[in-house]
């Protein structure tokens, strides 16, 4: 293999990975602190996209515009979601939320289907994102760049949300012991409505970068990403913001170029993949950051 | 109250008599999940049929139209219950050979004849006497598209991308690369055969490897339009200009819609266009349906339209409502289509032409049509 095309690999490999990154911190971020695993986060992360492609297609907003109001409004979702669906269940095992979070993905994907329409729809890509970089042989999507930068800004803000600010502080707590943090007089409600908040906007935000990526949305967009997110996440240690960076980035790596490295043998790369991550949680079954995950940064 | 009972028993009574009379025709189709689009176009072509002929042996027919969600195992149940529930004395089948397969599986089980309007892959017919499909089969159609490459753009190399999920693109892409190295006398004439996995939206690892052949043309068998489209974005992306080639799940609106500039000059096989001249009945179907649609027919809405007309056709010819004589009658059938002639080989597989389409300036064009052997 030619030194240009094993950096276009690399390169294909590294955006794909921050890809699947950015997804799985809302997932760390929601399971970090409430100690759920949100499988209805992949359909949050749809709906954001029908948000935005609603208000711009539909509304004619500006392009920005709509993409503040799509993250909004799924934050507003998914404090919705908390309310309806998980607050009720707060009081009996961890099993309810989860099984309740498997029934609130069903649900917002027939919802989509009803009310969207099961077709796949052309979300619309502004012109400064449809550039590509042209480095030598190497070609990078100006998409990439953005979702890279994104990422870690995300991470990084995230980080100081939970380190330095109050309500971090007040999520930090609550991720040890719900009883504890109420007779310290934190605000349980409020903080976990943040934390679902939080995670749905991260949601909003990866949905945009993945939709301008991949410029077809349509009900089920948010199973692949999503599962493949629960995956980083597990494998990056579960409750771990930067392990799930790094878990959604191994992913992404092994996904591109296990099929680079073995074109004939690509039909087995899911096998693969899988294979690899077992060993992985057989060796460290915390994940790659699972000791940190009481610390989450 | 009591004549009011009395009358709604009584009209009870007459509907039940009635519904007695009924011939039960079931149709199960993808009308929600990824293949929703496709679905809900045959079922157009369906319900169009439905009106010309809503009755047959002078009965009424009753249509019941079911859902598979474009799931493998939803496909199989909801044939099941058109079977059990609906009592169904034929069934006009689905979008997708991968959903066909495990629905022909169970009609044919249960001895229903089962009548499939575009589903391409050889499993769905094979050894199952009461299934039959009114279109072309994929050795047939792999091999016209190698045969378009190779001696009409002059191709001697090619990469394969296909969808290892999807028994569709699993077989096109084998019967392509076996005509393709045939035609060329060449056994590494396919440069590069890469396999993605349904559900993938980033191709450009298959893409990459395919710009390592550097081959002449691309023939990409996807199992979902979008995927198609999406491989012409990322191909273009990564500095790839070779001419994109795709079997008939190309043919949706979505291509042009999520592609844009990046499928302009794609060229794809498919079984129906309205400017190819394929029987009498193609014109004023097509006319028929822009009244009603407002919009050109596709493929879809043209073979699913046919495949009813086909087995109401044996129904009559059969003269019965059971399924072993509908099959008999079904077997001699030669019916002029919409989509052309239809008749049925040994494998109870349609001999048809094939239509190659490209598009130009962001419009699908007719581009010619290859002789059903």
């Amino acid at each position: 293999m030619g030194w240009s095309l094993f950096m276009q690999h690399l390169v294909n490999a590294i955006s794909l990975g921050f890809v699947f990154g950015l997804v799985a911190v809302g997932y760390a971020l929601v399971y970090g602190v409430v100690k759920l695993v949100n499988f209805a986060h992949g359909d949050v992360f749809m709906m954001a996209a029908y948000f935005m492609f609603y208000a711009s297609v539909l509304f004619g907003f500006p392009w920005l515009a709509a993409v503040i109001f799509g993250v909004v409004m799924t934050a507003l979702l998914g404090v919705g979601i908390e309310k309806v669906a998980y607050r009720p269940l707060r009081k009996y095992p961890r099993i309810n939320s989860l099984v309740s979070s498997i029934g609130m993905s069903f649900l917002l994907q027939n919802f989509a289907v009803v009310v969207f329409g099961g077709i796949q729809r052309s979300f619309p890509v502004p012109e400064m994102m449809r550039k590509t970089i042209i480095l030598g042989e190497v070609r990078i999507q100006a998409v990439s760049i953005y979702t890279i930068v994104f990422s870690i800004l995300m991470v990084l803000l995230l980080t100081f949300i939970l380190q330095k600010t109050k309500i971090g502080l007040a999520m930090r707590i609550l991720s040890t012991d719900f009883d504890t943090a109420r007779l310290m007089g934190i605000n349980v409600d409020n903080t976990i409505s943040f934390t679902f908040a939080l995670g749905s906007a991260l949601a909003a935000v990866s949905a945009v970068f993945y939709a301008l990526r991949y410029p077809q949305i349509f009900p089920f967009m948010g199973q692949y990403p999503g599962s493949r997110a629960f995956i980083a996440a597990v494998v990056g240690g579960i409750g771990s913001i930067k392990g799930a960076l790094i878990g959604g980035f191994l992913l992404g790596m092994l996904t591109v170029l296990l099929p680079a490295a073995f074109p004939e043998y690509s039909g087995y790369r899911e096998a693969l993949i899988f294979a690899l991550l077992v060993i992985v949680l057989v060796f460290k079954p915390n994940g790659l950051f699972g000791q940190e995950a009481g610390e989450k940064a | 109250m009591r004549k009011l009972l009395s009358f709604l028993l009584l009209l009870v009574g007459i509907i039940s008599a009635f519904a007695a009379n009924e011939i039960v025709i079931g149709v199960a189709q993808p009308l929600t999940g990824s293949y929703a689009m496709a679905g809900q176009l045959g079922m157009r072509g369906i319900d169009m049929a439905y009106e010309e002929v809503p009755t047959v042996l002078g009965r009424p027919i009753k249509l019941v139209k079911l859902d598979n969600k474009s799931d493998k195992i939803e496909s199989a149940n909801a044939v099941t219950r058109l079977i059990e529930q609906y009592k169904v004395v034929g069934i006009v089948g689905t979008y997708s050979s991968a959903l066909g397969i495990p629905a022909t599986e169970i009609a044919n089980k249960e001895k229903v004849v089962y009548v499939s309007p575009s589903n391409t892959n050889p499993l769905v017919t094979k050894d199952k006497p009461y299934v039959f499909r009114i279109c072309f089969i994929d050795p047939f159609q792999g091999t016209v598209m190698a045969k378009f490459a190779v001696q009409s753009m002059k191709a001697k190399t090619a990469a394969v991308i296909y969808d290892v999920s999807n028994d569709y693109s699993v077989g096109l892409a084998y019967y392509f690369r076996d005509a393709f190295v045939k035609l060329t006398g060449n056994p590494k004439s396919v440069v590069t055969y890469i396999a993605y996995q349904g559900g993938d939206q980033d191709f450009t690892a298959q893409l990459t490897a395919v710009k390592r052949g550097n081959p002449d043309v691309i023939f990409a068998p996807v199992g979902i339009v979008g995927d198609g489209a999406l491989i012409a974005k990322q191909a273009r992306e990564l500095g790839l200009k070779q001419p994109i080639l795709g079997g008939d799940t190309w043919d949706l609106p979505q291509l042009i819609e999520i592609g844009g500039s990046a499928v302009e000059g794609v060229y794809y096989s498919t079984m129906f266009d309205v400017k190819a001249d394929l029987s009498d009945k193609t014109k004023p179907f097509v006319e028929k349906y822009r009244a009603k649609y407002n919009e050109d027919p596709g493929y879809l809405p043209a073979l699913a339209y046919d495949a009813y007309m086909v087995l109401i056709d044996a129904i009559k010819r059969a003269n019965s409502d059971k399924p072993d004589d509908i099959r008999k009658a079904l077997l001699t059938t030669d019916y002029i289509g919409v989509s052309g002639r239809i008749r049925f080989d040994q494998n109870r597989d349609a001999i048809k032409d094939v239509v190659i389409k490209t598009i130009r300036n962001g419009k699908f064009e007719f581009v010619t049509v290859i002789k059903g052997e």
